[in-house]
């Protein structure tokens, strides 16, 4: 971090010093840019470039010395491995109800304008709330006597109060229920605002030719949302295959119970590495992983079409 | 703008039930700390019949102002070298273009969706080798290398949006690079670098799994490490893990209300062109 405070001093002597000649070659200003981007790309260099090196390295080796695919053949095979990627591509069906949901909301907010910042504000709230208060909470609420059984009996619908979190038929589903329910948020203020900007006179002129709600959203809505789309369900699709360890980790209390029924990858390298202490097999995972997520973003990519892209210049 | 087929009335009716689901669950931590634990079993949704705060003392007595003053010392470090760190980087790549900086800032973005657990066991390795475990300093220079990839594309987009003839102005009054930083660069870019802080700041104080390995000594737990084993540790309590729950929640909701615009600009700024 010492490039921050050695760097100010001589830029400042620079800036009180007489008027430098105006012509500097672009090898000058290779040099020049060094400073102000060399404490980031340390950083990166360190937490991303290194570790993913080592990584790769280290789930080719056993104690120290070559293994070739060994450790990948071993996870491969392990039946708890692959009961963790099963359920990362239950969760990934969830996707596109996520979809339907937010953009749904979205467009109903949009249409209606009325309390739409109230709304928003509202329906974005579950975004921000950390997960593991949402975990806890939700824990709470979904026991067998809890908040939401009590209330579908009231309602006379006890007939369907499963044990939410404690069926292993249930559990993954309840937990990917928890997760639309704190994502849909992100979504619906993305296409919200995007909609907010599109003109109004396409949907007039498709308004008098008589189009009604789904042809009118199916056939200008969704097209004009086709990159933002795209870039929520890749998000999505990331946030199903390597961000759900935080919900299995603390509404199962780091078990993925009951049984094997929430075990995801991410919890299988986690105590790959930190419970069984073998961390070899948990960097054959993490390759694997990693390959996953790799190949999910460069899909993304690839269906991209220029110009409408969410990191396109 | 109505629309042929669904009329006001179902519309609000959607969005009012979706708007119930979305807060129904902060209700219930909320009134549920209000609650002896009888009340909260027998009524989980009725309001609080009186205004008990005892469950709030209990949770505060525990270890909570430590874990509160952890995460707090980590987010403000984390998301201050974090700011201070990517507006530097984004405006050198602005000031000093070169041949394939696009890529770079490309290849920098896409850093973002590496699964933290990816990194996890090396930088565990390297961290325990070097007697950085439980301390802070190792924890925040993660922090601050996951979250640059985003925030240096997050400026770099907004400064490259600055017009370039206010730089050539400065630089013939004989401004160099650090002076036009100084005075032109960050104090044009007030709306920005608060997303950029307030983003951060929402992912550092929710961060679970690094917290979880890195900082294992009891005095050096986060809020979000702290509160997960406090479930265990009360679940004959319900109301003091309601209340602990409230009160880690409570500064991302001061902080949303007063930065609701900013939390917004921010989560969205990656799927619509920073422009």
């Amino acid at each position: 971090m010492n490039p921050v405070t050695t760097v100010a001093p001589r830029e400042r002597t620079a800036v009180t010093a007489p008027a430098r000649p105006r012509s500097r070659r672009p090898r000058h200003r290779l040099w020049g840019l060094l400073p102000w981007v060399a404490p980031a790309a340390l950083t990166i260099a360190f937490v991303f470039g290194y570790s993913l090196i080592d990584v790769f390295a280290q789930s080719l080796q056993y104690k120290g010395t070559w293994a070739g695919l060994d450790n990948f053949m071993i996870v491969v095979t392990d039946p708890l491995f692959r009961t963790a990627i099963l359920h990362n591509a239950q969760l990934l069906l969830v996707v596109p109800v996520l979809i339907v949901i937010a953009l749904g909301l979205a467009i109903l907010l949009f249409e209606t304008r009325r309390g739409m910042r109230g709304y928003r504000a509202a329906l974005f709230f579950p975004y921000i709330l950390p997960i593991p208060v949402v975990g806890v909470v939700f824990g709470v609420l979904l026991q067998l006597n809890g908040g939401l059984n009590q209330a579908l009996r009231a309602v006379g619908l006890g007939g369907i109060a499963p044990d939410w979190l404690g069926d292993p038929n249930w559990a993954l589903w309840t937990m990917a229920a928890i997760i639309v329910w704190k994502e849909v948020g992100f979504g619906i203020v993305l296409f919200l605002a995007r909609l907010m900007s599109l003109s109004t006179e396409v949907y007039e002129a498709a308004r008098l030719d008589g189009a009604g709600f789904f042809r009118l959203h199916r056939h200008i809505t969704v097209p004009q949302l086709r990159g933002l789309i795209l870039f929520y369900v890749i998000n999505e699709a990331i946030v199903m295959v390597s961000w759900v360890f935080n919900y299995v980790y603390v509404m199962t209390n780091g078990q993925g119970g009951p049984g094997t029924s929430t075990v995801v990858s991410e919890l299988y390298i986690y105590r790959s590495a930190f419970v069984d202490r073998s961390p070899e097999l948990a960097a054959a995972a993490a390759v694997m992983l990693f390959a996953a997520t790799l190949v999910l973003i460069i899909g993304f990519f690839r269906m991209q079409r220029p110009g409408e892209g969410a990191f396109d210049e | 703008m109505p629309s042929p087929r669904l009329g006001p009335v179902a519309r609000h009716g959607i969005l009012v039930l979706a708007t119930v689901a979305a807060l129904a669950p902060a209700y219930l931590m909320v009134s549920g700390s209000l609650k002896t634990q009888d009340q909260f079993l027998h009524s989980p949704w009725g309001l609080p019949t009186s205004f008990r705060l005892d469950a709030f003392r209990t949770a505060l007595t525990d270890q909570f102002g430590r874990w509160f003053l952890n995460s707090a010392t980590l987010t403000v470090g984390a998301v201050a070298l974090t700011v201070l760190m990517a507006a530097m980087a984004a405006w050198g790549l602005v000031h000093y273009p070169f041949r394939g900086r696009d890529t770079v800032l490309a290849v920098t973005v896409s850093l973002m969706v590496v699964p933290p657990v990816v990194l996890l066991i090396p930088l565990f390795q390297m961290g325990a080798n070097l007697g950085l475990i439980s301390t802070f300093r190792l924890v925040i220079l993660i922090y601050v290398g996951l979250m640059l990839p985003f925030s240096v594309y997050l400026l770099a987009n907004f400064f490259r949006a600055i017009p370039t003839s206010l730089f050539e102005a400065a630089a013939l009054d004989g401004a160099g690079p650090w002076l036009i930083f100084r005075r032109i660069v960050v104090p044009l870019s007030g709306a920005p670098i608060a997303t950029l802080a307030v983003v951060n700041l929402l992912w550092v104080w929710n961060e679970l799994l690094l917290a979880l390995v890195f900082l294992q000594s009891d005095t050096k737990k986060t809020l979000m490490v702290g509160i997960t084993g406090f479930q265990s540790r009360y679940s004959l309590d319900i109301p003091t893990v309601m209340a602990g729950m409230s009160l880690a929640t409570l500064p991302l909701v001061i902080a949303y209300l007063f930065g609701q615009r900013y939390f917004i600009q921010g989560l969205t700024a990656g799927g619509i062109k920073g422009d």
